[in-house]
């Protein structure tokens, strides 16, 4: 076992820190494939991981790594995979596995540019919609985007966490520039964020049922080896995960898909205001652009417009509570973020309607935003033409 | 002594099957349920992992325990449950389709790996599930629904694969040898290294009916006349071979399993010893 070191700031890379963030999580299974700009968590890993009694399994490609997660997973394991946009392409079929058969476990995808090979070295917020609807069938998904080096830390605990909680997988959005930036974080003692240990099933083994309606929302799920029998499938399964065709039985497995997320939104929908309590303009952001972004609120307050920032932890499901309170007492509503077609905008379109004042601040070309961008965007004059940024 | 029937294994209710009369699924089936049985054992160590596919369907029969996944994938799924619970009993039931055709990949690297796992193929030479299309089995110039032709392909030799790729067992049986089969399961089973059970079987519905096989008596003479038993297969002549194919046990090692070998990875990850 590692001995424990007098706790000190240390200077850590995003990378570093998510997967710093498994291992306090109780993450003891890692099963990836190499790419840019992601692999530093594979390499602290495959290094962590034999330490501390867990497994680092190079597989051959993205989809096996992300189907020996859930194997692992299933066999009692908080497991982990990842990789970035080509990637996580590749294991959206087998994810939508693990959200059938319910099984918990965390795709970290650290995004680059694209589409396909793309800038592959640079960053982009591209795939938010991809973690959303990147998979073939109707279904829900949790997804948490950080914004600094400790939030890679603390929101990939909060990913072990959720995907424990709601048995499904729960995909932590990062970005090349939050994946390779470093900075000074304290890393806190075990114990001091709680950790979610995976529900046991009780009772009588022969009258266990892994996909059993249950009053929280999931049933318990047991692991591979222990004393309770169970089967998982990639098919439509009634309540003993054996396969059933039954139109009964589809319409409610689907419901409950959605509903132990939707039901829970409270749980699960984490953001962070900076001063919004009195926000005229108020910038909607994710991941590297929130520093731009309350960057460029200071300059405009400074500058007599009192701006706000409302950084979005949690991207699905979309904190539309929280963008709607905001979004309506402001007058302008500006969304940074590093992708052409506005992925997070047009959910801020949704929650507050085709007559808001919604500004878009969109890059696309591998480099970051900059405060003095969105500070042009909020002293445009309403009305005036919207032109995209590079 | 009795002998083994397997049934402790079996879901009560299911029989009788969903696969065709012929097909050698339940057979093949039936030979690893009894290996299990004469193997000692508990369900609750077994995991079942299938794919997609007529042989993909078997997981709803079992009382093991059970992971029915993608089409090609089960091996993958398998290795993390290996790798992480290394006690357990993990067998990866496949088609020809899910093995060597979309699961290409994972078969060789699984090999490569030599993970302690037990894949069963089922090679009836066509995607049977979807109307009997060609698959990386098709012998070439035989028809199926997308070779009206005859196939221009040529075929994957599945047991000479996983010896190139590196499995410690290999073995190759079929429904006309169901006692031997069952044998060569439980070896396959016993080793502890990456194991390949390949069981040639007919498709009387779709391969046979196109290739002038359309009853499974035809099949099964055909299984007869043309498997060779290992010993004898080596030596014939070229000539001889001609047409035929080796059954039995064809590779067996005793390489180090990717358990074994990430233990001594622990060892030394103990040590401090970071390159």
């Amino acid at each position: 076992m590692e001995t424990e070191p007098a706790r000190r700031p240390r200077l850590l890379q995003g990378n570093q820190a998510i997967a710093e963030g498994a291992i306090y999580a109780g993450a003891r299974f890692y099963a990836g494939y190499p790419i840019t700009p992601s692999s530093e968590i594979a390499d602290e890993c495959a290094t962590r991981m034999p330490r501390i009694g867990g497994v680092y399994l190079q597989m051959e490609d993205e989809i096996a790594s992300i189907a020996a997660v859930i194997g692992a997973a299933l066999a009692g394991a908080k497991a982990l995979t990842a990789t970035s946009g080509p990637g996580f392409s590749l294991m959206q079929e087998n994810l939508g596995l693990a959200v059938l058969g319910e099984v918990p476990c965390v795709v970290v995808d650290v995004q680059r540019s694209g589409p396909s090979t793309g800038l592959a070295t640079k960053p982009a917020q591209s795939d938010i919609m991809q973690a959303r609807w990147g998979r073939h069938g109707d279904q829900s998904v949790i997804a948490l985007c950080p914004a600094t080096v400790g939030e890679c830390f603390g929101l990939t605990v909060q990913a072990f966490n959720l995907a424990e909680r709601f048995r499904t997988p729960v995909v932590l959005l990062a970005d090349e520039i939050v994946g390779h930036m470093r900075e000074n974080v304290l890393l806190p003692a075990p114990g001091v964020i709680a950790v979610l240990e995976r529900a046991a099933p009780h009772g009588e083994p022969s009258s266990y049922q892994p996909f059993g309606a249950v009053e929280e929302g999931v049933a318990p799920l047991a692991a591979y080896g222990g004393e309770y029998v169970f089967h998982v499938t990639s098919s439509m399964h009634g309540a003993d995960g054996t396969s059933n065709n039954n139109p009964d039985n589809a319409a409610a497995r689907i419901r409950h898909l959605h509903e132990k997320i939707d039901r829970h939104r409270d749980e699960i929908v984490m953001t962070r205001a900076f001063d919004t309590a009195d926000a005229d303009v108020l910038i909607v952001t994710l991941g590297a652009p929130t520093r731009a972004s309350r960057s460029a609120a200071l300059e405009a307050r400074a500058a007599g417009i009192r701006a706000g920032v409302l950084q979005l932890q949690t991207v699905w499901p979309f904190p539309a509570e929280k963008v709607a309170t905001l979004g309506q007492r402001a007058r302008i509503v500006v969304v940074p973020e590093m992708n052409y077609s506005g992925q997070v905008a047009g959910e801020v379109r949704k929650v507050l309607g085709p007559a808001a004042d919604i500004r878009r601040v969109n890059r696309y070309n591998g480099t970051i935003i900059t405060p003095g961008e969105i500070l042009d965007v909020i002293m445009r004059p309403a009305g005036a033409k919207e032109d995209a940024a590079a | 002594m009795t002998h083994a029937t397997g049934q402790k294994y079996l879901r009560p209710g299911v029989l009788p099957h969903m696969w065709c009369a012929g097909c050698g699924i339940g057979t093949m089936l039936g030979a690893l349920l009894r290996a299990f049985e004469e193997l000692e054992y508990r369900p609750a160590d077994t995991v079942v992992v299938t794919g997609i596919g007529c042989t993909g369907k078997l997981d709803d029969y079992l009382l093991t325990n059970a992971l029915h996944t993608t089409h090609g994938r089960a091996l993958a799924y398998a290795t993390g449950i290996k790798a992480f619970r290394p006690h357990l009993h993990v067998i990866a039931v496949m088609g020809d389709g899910d093995s060597v055709n979309i699961g290409g990949n994972h078969f060789i690297h699984a090999c490569r790996r030599n993970i302690g796992l037990t894949a069963i193929v089922l090679n009836n030479f066509n995607f049977g599930m979807t109307g009997g299309q060609a698959s990386a089995t098709t012998p070439e110039w035989s028809f199926t629904s997308t070779t009206s032709y005859g196939n221009p392909e040529r075929a994957f030799d599945i047991c000479a694969l996983a010896e190139v790729a590196g499995a410690n067992y290999v073995a190759r049986s079929t429904p006309h040898h169901g006692w031997e089969m069952q044998g060569l399961m439980k070896r396959a089973l016993a080793n502890r290294g990456f194991s390949l059970v390949e069981v040639i079987s007919p498709c009387p519905t779709h391969f046979g009916r196109r290739n002038e096989m359309p009853e499974t008596v035809q099949s099964l003479h055909w299984l007869k006349e043309h498997a060779v038993p290992v010993e004898r297969y080596r030596g014939l002549s070229p000539a001889e071979r001609e047409g035929r194919f080796p059954i039995g046990t064809l590779v067996e090692r005793d390489e180090p399993d990717f358990n074994t070998s990430y233990d001594r990875v622990r060892a030394r990850a103990a040590e401090g010893r970071p390159a």
